[in-house]
């Protein structure tokens, strides 16, 4: 566009005559309402750290990461929070194990194989699938896939981690599969051109061609998977248990830290008292492996978009 | 055959074999869940408090607490995510740090575990200011963990709204608000209408906050917005913690109440996406 100099020291108004109040004001209120995320933000960390770093003052920062025995509740208490985060480790690995790699079959079947049509079934089917409550995915867990895993002469407890995390990886399936397809559509077709020219079959162009261009988008997918299951919480608390476990066993009952911090928040601990405060040490743990983990999938998300858009 | 066409068939199988356990998941959930809970599906449920004894339970002060904090849901949520996202779309330089990081700050929140958004509430709403463990409290919650949504849904539905629109209206002599309000909005309307309604189906299925607010007890009355209350995932996760297995098979009937709710309001936000539709 061209600058509007013309002549020195006379420019053209480009702007209203008069201020007018009235812009400003709904300027104002929109800014306003654009804070209440920002507070939101704000209001999460104080939340979560102010108590936290109370409690650390009380059990130190090596007892409460490095100690095994987690009995916060119990004479005599103890503050070692690895094993629940095993717990929630073992059923996030139990997860990935289903949700990765079926997720990323079902993305390169969509984008590289589906009919339009056939897309057309497909994307609200999973849409309906990501839109099913947790809640429910955990009585799946404990009243369907426990007893199907018994039946199956796999002798795990009532409440167990194989079963959860089983259950978490569908719920996953979508997430991966959508975020993966859309990186997959983003790869320029004149990559898959050129690889067909040069003779390659269909299975060459979707392995060798396809997933290595949109590596990017898959990679950010599943590191978006891993922190919703690490961040999960009713499929957990219902069909996981609420067992402090160090064990890699995924037949026994354990505990994530998620089930912990609901199943004693829902309680009357006493505001101020030892026991609430484990709640914001363990929920502050929990914001901060999401949080390295969101904040590296969407700059991953950002990366790939800037390649090929 | 050829061992690269026999190679090519194969891995379509592979692939279209993951995509089927998704699918038959969900159909053997559904079954599952119908199976157990149509026999319990009756007008008890609907109009019964829960009970001790499953044979006179029912889940009607969740159901009818769903409702009003899924209307609360919306009332605080729309004007809230419509306004930010008018304000990051028309009227934020975005340039300036600020609103830089305004949108990564947003990108985060969609991603933050429905629990903090419950340690959030526990914290602040219930005991900071004192309000305790209230429906009201709850709805403020949840409204801010489904923000992200509507306000990323809206952004997409005003920026999809040509330039063309709002240049004829400058030409015209009106100012950014007008153009805003009376040009860019209407034709917005229908994609913000769904995010709206998707984003209330995500705020009313969630449990997890809920529970922190306090809502995991025994009511037996009519919620009213500044009482104890509990809500449809919460007596289905209450049901879900009784020994007896009746409870599971009421469980199971809450869960058919909360699904068709949702398949409702998923079914009308697709109906409007349709619809109303547009192409410049």
């Amino acid at each position: 566009m061209a600058t509007p100099e013309l002549t020195a020291g006379a420019e053209p108004r480009l702007r209203a005559e008069r201020r007018r109040i009235g812009e400003d004001v709904v300027k104002g209120v929109l800014a306003l309402c654009a804070l209440v995320s920002v507070a939101t933000t704000v209001g999460i960390v104080i939340a979560l750290f102010v108590p936290a770093i109370e409690f650390f003052r009380e059990i130190s920062v090596v007892d409460f990461l490095a100690g095994t025995n987690w009995s916060p509740l119990f004479e005599p208490a103890s503050f070692g929070v690895l094993p629940l985060i095993v717990g929630t480790l073992l059923v996030t690995a139990i997860a990935s194990l289903v949700a990765m790699p079926l997720g990323l079959g079902a993305a390169v079947y969509m984008s590289e194989y589906a009919s339009p049509r056939a897309r057309g079934i497909i994307k609200p089917a999973f849409e309906l699938l990501a839109g099913i409550p947790t809640i429910v995915f955990g009585y799946f867990a404990l009243t369907f896939v426990t007893p199907l895993l018994r039946d199956l002469g796999i002798p795990v407890d009532i409440f167990n981690t194989l079963s959860a995390g089983l259950v978490m990886g569908v719920m996953l399936l979508p997430t991966v599969a959508s975020l993966s397809e859309d990186a997959m559509g983003a790869v320029p077709q004149d990559l898959r051109d050129g690889a067909y020219a040069l003779g390659s079959t269909k299975v060459q162009v979707a392995t060798r061609i396809v997933v290595p261009a949109a590596v990017s988008g898959i990679v950010a997918s599943f590191v978006l998977a891993i922190s919703r299951a690490v961040g999960e919480t009713m499929i957990v608390l219902v069909a996981m248990g609420q067992q402090p476990n160090l064990s890699l066993d995924p037949r026994q009952a354990a505990e994530a830290m998620t089930a912990f911090i609901a199943a004693t928040g829902a309680g009357d601990v006493p505001t101020g008292s030892i026991e609430y405060k484990t709640i914001f040490a363990v929920g502050a743990t929990l914001f901060l492996m999401t949080l390295v983990m969101n904040v590296f999938a969407i700059r991953l998300v950002r990366k790939y978009r800037e390649a090929y858009e | 055959m050829t061992s690269r066409a026999l190679k090519g068939g194969l891995f379509k199988g592979v692939l279209f074999f993951s995509l089927l356990v998704g699918f038959l998941t969900l159909v053997v959930l559904l079954v599952d869940v119908f199976k157990d809970g149509l026999p319990f599906l009756d007008r008890k449920l609907l109009t019964s408090p829960p009970s001790g004894d499953p044979d006179i339970a029912g889940a009607r002060p969740a159901i009818l607490a769903t409702i009003y904090i899924g209307a609360l849901l919306l009332a605080f949520v729309v004007p809230i995510g419509v306004a930010t996202a008018i304000y990051l779309e028309e009227y934020a330089n975005k340039t300036r740090w600020y609103n830089k990081l305004l949108e990564i700050n947003i990108q985060n929140l969609a991603a933050v575990p429905s629990i903090v958004y419950g340690i959030l509430g526990l914290a602040f709403l219930v005991r900071g200011i004192g309000l305790g463990r209230v429906l009201l409290a709850g709805a403020m919650i949840l409204t801010l963990l489904v923000l992200p949504t509507v306000i990323i849904a809206a952004r997409e539905a005003i920026r999809a709204v040509p330039d063309s629109i709002r240049q004829g209206g400058y030409a015209l002599g009106a100012t950014q608000w007008q153009v805003v309000s009376r040009q860019v909005l209407p034709a917005a309307i229908p994609g913000i209408a769904t995010g709206s309604i998707l984003a209330l189906s995500r705020g009313i299925g969630e449990t997890a906050p809920l529970i922190l607010i306090g809502a995991v007890t025994y009511i037996s009355f009519d919620p009213t917005i500044l009482g104890p209350f509990t809500a449809l995932p919460i007596q289905i996760y209450s049901f879900l913690r009784l020994p007896q297995a009746e409870f599971k098979l009421l469980a199971a009937a809450s869960i058919i109440v909360l699904l068709a709710i949702l398949l409702t309001l998923n079914a009308f936000a697709i109906v409007i996406r349709n619809r109303y539709r547009r192409s410049w």
